[in-house]
């Protein structure tokens, strides 16, 4: 009953959004409001609809309703009830229902703002949004329908179907196959929502971007207005990749947490051109310059989320990540087809009309560093595109299967980064419009000098690799530039307004949002970075087969293998956990409780490792399960991750930026009174 | 700041050339993604003309699959590390055994193995038709295996003609082999 | 046989006798590093070789953290090369052969693989020329304009850099 309601819900969502399409198409056309305030109507109508749905779906899943294929295979007896319940993006059926939830939530987000001014923009961005639901929606009804049941046909085998074949009975088995034991953890709850939301979340700022194509509106104006989606479907999608990281850390016993994998690439691509568009739109708001590349950006960045999407669930590329092969390849490569079609049209077609103030004062100015910026993001990404893609051009025109890996992205990527670390650092302290080489040389040369003591005191201390020198530096550098331009501007504050300096400083924050709370992000960024290249150049790992009591030695760090205890978890799992003491310069840091659980209804093993964290780095350890383990012999595969920690610190470091860049200014209603001259300038040609 | 001459239109072939790279990159993108797409939901090679291959067989011999026209081909692959085929192993030398008069030929493709599990594997089910490594995995990825076991029946003509997915039983080998080596 | 010689036998049998047991204890010698034995090679040798290869069969997967029983095969493969004397570069080129260039972490760079390689830098490259471009007719349009101010801004804002310039 359910499952038939749930199913009945999503066609009429469908057919919801088609006139939703229907209608603001016509009202455009004819220039009848009364229609695309209907069609508006329609879009917030799909949010219940679709909640109602999944609210189905998941009363299926958490009541073992296992004649319903999807729960049979994700969820099973003994699993907990929050877990059967996030089992619903568990699989790919859920996963695109809950992919249309989110879309649903934020087209009506988008519906529900105020319309006020922009109202000639409305009827496209209904349509833009619905499009892409309603491409979802027809791809869970058609293909891939998480509310279908298991039937025993005549002839003996089970269809799975909607509706029962003739002659065929209902078949209700008695457990379901579970969860994918990798997927029942923390990471797994949070993972995929956040980065759905990311990508669902940049749909709205290319909606308003095609909004102002098509209506010719093509000032500044749909930036305006999108730019806070923006920053904020940027950072769902940074954490949802940090996330995706950290589970893969704690989870899949390879003691790191990106392995260049084309899904983690494809999820990246976009968060690439997201970037490099939110630095982008400065310089058109400020200097009403690069209109046509902002454009391309954020219509790259949905068609990145589009084709990241697809590749990831269409089985065309080989990977840990992918979902099982499905029927629905042929269909998203439809949408996709048409969609950058329709995009690159567009874009062509009012080409002239993006003419913008295209001049450049000085080579200096933020412009430029900002142009730099974006030529490095669009290297890494053209980088990242060409690895993915090339194992499929090697197999299409010499039939050779290559592997395209980390060796690849390292050195193509990594001096790119370098590059952009640099930008981080000087970019600040340039100013719009003109600057003097001679004003930015000044304020240069004290960061510069300051942050040089850092790789002079690592090479001295021992630490001699090139590359991570420089890397050191340069975060050293953009730390001084970033602290410089909070202390120079809190001083001023202080000339001016006589505040205490803690006051100055919230103060200036608080003024000045965006900018501020860039330069956090770039903080949260540099300790990342100071994380990454401590893991990636200064990884040791040993492995070694220990009996009870004997023990294992790693750079600073000995570790006793103390005991070892099997025993049958509840969850239907055989746990052998592992006693191991950690010792560092002889002294006990940890004790840590490696485990490999087994279990038994998907016959899958997993290893979780015992961690002991600390500024300086991480001691992990895995106790390796595809060898014997046993009191008279367990084998051990022991990590040691410098500075890691930086990495997941940096992360909440930046999401403290981002909330500050984010949050609601209290000038707001000012600035939004003041139309910007260059909106009335574009207007009047 | 409103009425300055921003950088003059580009002259008309420039702008052509731009879109025409512009729309010839997506197509070529989209078939690309297209061909990866088609490889990916076509199954294993079913039917026309068998791929051909050489097989270097552990006794250190050569064999062509062209070479073997007017025989009847079983080509069935395999590996050490590979449960399932243990099932099949001791059918497919039965059926070696008996079909060997009639015309047919047996030949085992060893995928992605380590020669000392092999022998192992040859000697412990005593499999007396020829084997040899898939060197380079490029006979598989001829017939597009998806995995092991997989076997693929030829027919005297050198058209493929059966495809078996997982480990065969005797019954089944005898009911696609009986008609082909009838004529 | 008046003549009392001292006998230079004797003399010459103690001096063969001394080099004779240094000789042998030269040959015999437990402590003689060039004839130590070789030991198997360690988890951590094999892993080095391994971390470079990618598992054959599973998705994506490196052969040191690879759990199936077919990665633990080539892992022996490599102890047991690594034991027999060959080297890293022997041994990965043995892997291709065996089992195509899917196995390495980076296609090597010949014949269409150098593609990969070529690709991106030269895709920097254009586009920096296309940035330099546009920076160079940007700033010439801007040159009848030299002294344009930055676009208006927050009064506050302007307020601040005109004080920080004043303090520079």
């Amino acid at each position: 009953m359910l499952a038939n309601l749930g199913f009945a819900v999503l066609v009429i969502t469908l057919l919801v959004s088609i006139y939703g399409i229907a209608a603001a198409l016509y009202g455009a056309r004819t220039r009848r409001e009364a229609w695309v305030l209907s069609a508006r109507q329609a879009m917030l109508l799909t949010w219940p609809l679709v909640t109602l749905s999944a609210l189905c779906l998941v009363a299926l899943l958490v009541t073992n309703h296992f004649e319903v294929e999807f729960v049979y295979s994700v969820t099973s007896r003994s699993m907990p009830g929050y877990l059967k319940s996030t089992a619903l993006w568990g699989g790919q059926a859920g996963s695109l229902l809950f992919w249309s939830w989110l879309m649903a939530a934020f087209a009506s987000a988008a519906g529900l703002r105020r319309w006020d001014r922009d109202r000639e923009f409305l009827p496209w961005v209904v349509v833009v949004a619905l499009v892409t639901l309603a491409f979802f929606l027809s791809l869970i009804i058609l293909f891939e329908n998480p509310f279908a049941r298991l039937w025993a046909a005549p002839a003996g085998e089970t269809v799975k179907a909607m509706f029962a074949p003739s002659g065929a009975v209902l078949v209700t088995p008695g457990d379901g196959q579970g969860l994918n034991p990798l997927l029942r953890h923390p990471g797994m709850i949070i993972h995929p929502p956040m980065l759905y939301l990311g990508f669902v979340s940049f749909v709205i700022p290319y909606a308003f971007g095609m909004a102002a194509l098509i209506t010719r509106r093509t000032d500044d104006r749909w930036i305006r207005v999108t730019r806070r989606w923006t920053l904020v479907a940027w950072l769902f999608l940074s954490m949802g990749l940090v996330l995706g990281g950290r589970w893969a850390y704690d989870v899949l016993g390879w003691g790191g947490y990106w392995g260049w994998d084309p899904v983690e690439i494809a999820a990246f691509m976009p968060w690439l051109t997201g970037t490099a568009f939110l630095h982008s739109v400065m310089i058109q708001e400020k200097r009403g310059m690069l209109k046509h590349w902002n454009m391309v950006l954020v219509i790259l960045t949905y068609c990145l989320v589009i084709f990241g999407t697809f590749l990831t669930r269409s089985g065309v590329l080989s990977s840990v990540h992918a979902f099982a092969q499905s029927a629905i390849g042929p269909a998203f490569f439809g949408f996709i087809g048409l969609s950058f079609a329709a995009s690159l049209a567009l874009l062509l077609s009012r080409w002239n009309d993006l003419r913008g103030e295209n001049q450049l004062t000085s080579l200096l100015s933020r412009e430029s560093l900002f142009l730099l910026n974006n030529l490095l993001f669009v290297s890494i990404l053209v980088a990242c595109f060409w690895g993915v893609i090339f194992p499929l051009i090697s197999e299409l025109f010499t039939g050779q299967k290559v592997t395209v890996g980390p060796p690849f992205y390292q050195s193509t990527t990594g001096p790119m980064f370098a590059g952009l670390l640099l930008l981080m650092g000087i970019a600040p302290l340039a100013a719009w419009g003109r600057t003097a080489g001679r004003s930015l040389g000044r304020l240069i040369i004290w960061p510069l000098g300051a942050s040089l003591l850092v790789p002079l005191g690592l090479g001295l201390s021992g630490t001699h690799n090139p590359a991570a020198l420089l890397g050191f530096w340069l975060a050293a550098f953009v730390t001084s530039v970033t602290l410089s331009e909070f202390w120079r501007g809190a001083l001023a504050r202080r000339r001016i307004n006589k505040e205490a300096l803690p006051v100055a400083l919230w103060n200036l924050a608080g003024r000045n949002r965006r900018r501020y709370g860039g330069y956090i992000i770039h903080l949260g960024v540099v300790l990342m970075a100071i994380g990454i290249i401590g893991s990636e150049f200064y990884q040791q790992e040993t492995q070694g087969t220990l009996a009870e009591g004997q023990q294992i030695t790693l750079g600073k760090y000995v570790m006793t293998y103390d005991s070892l205890a099997e025993f049958n978890a509840p969850d239907d799992r055989l746990v052998a956990r592992a006693v191991t003491t950690v010792y560092r310069d002889g002294q006990k840091v940890a004790e840590l409780y490696p485990r490999r659980d087994y279990y038994y209804t998907s016959q899958q093993p997993m290893t979780i490792p015992g961690v002991y964290s600390s500024l300086e780095g991480d001691f992990y350890v895995l106790l390796v399960g595809w060898e014997p383990i046993g009191s008279s012999g367990a084998t051990f595969k022991i990590y040691l991750n410098p500075l890691i920690n930086f990495l997941w610190g940096g992360s909440l470091v930046f999401i403290l930026g981002t909330l500050v860049a984010a949050w609601p200014d209290r000038e707001r209603t000012r600035a939004a009174a003041r139309v910007p001259a260059s909106a009335l300038v574009s207007q009047s040609k | 700041m409103s009425d300055t001459p921003a950088s003059p239109p580009p002259s008309p072939p420039a702008r052509n050339f731009g879109r025409l790279l512009l729309w010839g990159g997506l197509a070529a993108l989209l078939a690309l993604v297209g061909f990866g797409l088609y490889r990916t939901q076509a199954g294993p090679v079913s039917s026309g003309p068998a791929p051909d291959f050489t097989l270097t067989t552990f006794d250190g011999g050569t064999i062509r699959l062209g070479d073997l026209k007017g025989q009847v081909v079983v080509v069935n692959f395999w590996a050490s590390w590979c449960k399932p085929c243990e099932e099949e192993a001791a059918t497919l030398e039965a059926g070696w055994q008996k079909y060997r008069d009639q015309g047919v030929s047996f030949l085992g493709v060893d995928y992605v193995d380590t020669e000392p599990e092999a022998r192992a594997y040859l000697e412990r089910f005593g499999i007396t038709y020829p084997n040899g490594p898939d060197l380079g995995t490029r006979i598989s990825q001829a017939f597009r295996i998806r995995g092991v076991p997989e076997t693929y029946f030829v027919d005297r003509q050198g058209t493929l003609v059966r495809v078996k997915i997982g480990p065969i039983e005797m019954n089944e080998l005898q009911s696609i082999l009986d008609p082909l080596v009838k004529p | 046989m008046t003549h009392h010689r001292p006998s230079t036998l004797p003399r010459v049998a103690l001096i063969l006798f001394i080099l004779g047991i240094g000789l042998a204890s030269v040959i015999y010698s437990p402590a003689s590093p060039a004839r130590a034995q070789e030991p198997t090679p360690s988890d951590d040798q094999v892993n080095v070789v391994a971390k470079q290869l990618y598992c054959p069969v599973c998705e994506n997967v490196p052969l040191d953290v690879c759990p199936t029983q077919a990665c633990a095969q080539w892992r022996q493969t490599i102890r047991e090369k690594l034991t027999a004397g060959w080297s890293e570069q022997e041994i990965k080129n043995y892997f291709v052969e065996q089992y195509g260039a899917r196995v390495l972490a980076a296609p090597p760079a010949r014949g269409l693989s150098l593609l990969v390689y070529l690709l991106p830098p030269l895709a920097f490259v254009v586009g920096a020329y296309i940035v330099y471009r546009a920076v160079r007719t940007w700033r010439r349009a801007a040159r009848p304009m030299a002294s344009l101010p930055p676009a208006a801004e927050d009064d506050y804002t302007r307020r601040i850099e005109d004080e920080l310039q004043r303090r520079e």
